[in-house]
């Protein structure tokens, strides 16, 4: 809220976030229909693209970035905690199966 | 949004009564409600994801996506980018209080948004003809017997997670276009909906999926129609920025489906 007014002021920042996610979209497509890597390395590198294109939404369009610190970090620990919680669920046994060769 | 938050604190230092109740995490209440919804939602995605990740990682997963369905998910992520431009605009224009130019750039969001659920009706309905299905669809005439077809018959977590994870985020971008519809133009927008809803209803064939699945709209056309009668009112700055940021969330989850299932399945 301390920024409020000069980030309110900018409207330029936002087209610049908005040129920004289109070109790494661009990437994203130039990578994934070239083939560029092998799948595993794909997905990381999509993955790594898609993080940080949210981290931009997240921060800029919905504006994160200007609240409390408070709300920025009860949010983003939360839903981040929780998503390391679904992984520790999911993937032990997807490696299992993938290790077991299970088709 | 953070204005409002400025004027709110400022009433608050003052011990004027506000129109909201005391901040919550230096926001009003409204909008932590619509962040804690989102915060819940994106775990909904998120078991979506990762259950989608991790039939990918256990089958031999198919990598049918041409260049004609990466450009058409390419235009598609590029519309739904502008549309979170213009509703940011949109938000802005509310906030000082201009009215027309916060209808203009709400509709602008609803017309990429719009725009977005053409071309991804469209994709459906290509690889549904071209034999990609799940058991409850209807058979169309045109059923195809390729590449797709092999694909529902072999690896039926492909369309089922497909459709699954994408039908999801199209319910998601069809309810932030409504929404934005009736923050921007109230009860006015009711008839336009029910219109839309008779058309696409009439016009799309019943052999085609979205000849039931258009009836999404008469249900949103029923809940709107209820929460507007039940609670007539002008919607304020402070709405466009929850509506917002909706929008928004709908936007960043595509983000993640976007690689995911379209990218990493494009035909070598």
């Amino acid at each position: 809220m301390h920024d409020v007014a000069k980030h309110d002021d900018s409207k330029g920042q936002y087209f610049w976030v908005w040129g920004a996610l289109l070109v790494l979209t661009g990437v994203e497509v130039w990578l994934g229909y070239r083939q560029v890597f092998e799948p595993v390395r794909m997905l990381e590198v999509l993955l790594v693209l898609s993080v940080i294109k949210s981290a931009l939404i997240i921060a800029y369009f919905m504006h994160l970035k200007f609240e409390t610190a408070l709300m920025r970090w009860m949010l983003v620990i939360s839903v981040f905690g929780l998503f390391v919680i679904m992984y520790f669920f999911f993937f032990p046994d997807a490696g299992r199966i993938l290790r077991l060769g299970v088709k | 949004m953070a204005d409002a938050t400025l004027q709110h604190n400022a009433a608050a230092a003052h011990g004027v009564a506000g129109e909201y109740e005391a901040p919550l995490f230096g926001a009003y209440s409204k909008k932590v409600g619509m962040w804690l919804f989102l915060a819940s939602d994106s775990l909904t995605f998120g078991a979506l994801l990762f259950a989608f990740s991790y039939n990918r990682i256990y089958t031999a997963w198919p990598t049918p996506f041409g260049k004609d369905s990466i450009i058409n998910a390419t235009v598609m992520t590029a519309c739904l980018l502008s549309s979170s431009l213009t509703m940011v605009l949109g938000v802005f224009a509310a906030q000082r209080g201009d009215r027309a130019w916060t209808r203009l750039w709400l509709l602008a969001t609803m017309i990429f948004g719009s725009l977005f659920l053409v071309l991804h009706a469209k994709e459906w309905t290509h690889l549904i003809h071209e034999g990609l299905t799940l058991p409850g669809f209807p058979k169309s005439i045109e059923h195809g017997a390729g590449d797709y077809a092999k694909i529902s018959a072999g690896v039926p977590q492909f369309a089922a997670t497909f459709f699954g994870l994408t039908a999801m985020h199209m319910l998601h971008v069809t309810i932030g276009v409504i929404y934005l519809g009736v923050v921007a133009f109230r009860k006015w927008f009711l008839p336009v909906l029910g219109i839309i809803w008779l058309a696409g209803f009439f016009l799309i064939p019943p052999d085609n999926v979205f000849h039931y699945l258009i009836n999404v709209l008469l249900i949103g056309l029923i809940v709107v129609s209820v929460i507007l009668f039940l609670k007539p009112k002008d919607y304020d700055a402070h709405d466009v920025e929850v509506s917002g940021l909706y929008w928004h969330f709908v936007d960043l989850v595509w983000m993640f489906i976007f690689p995911l299932v379209y990218l990493m399945s494009t035909k070598v």
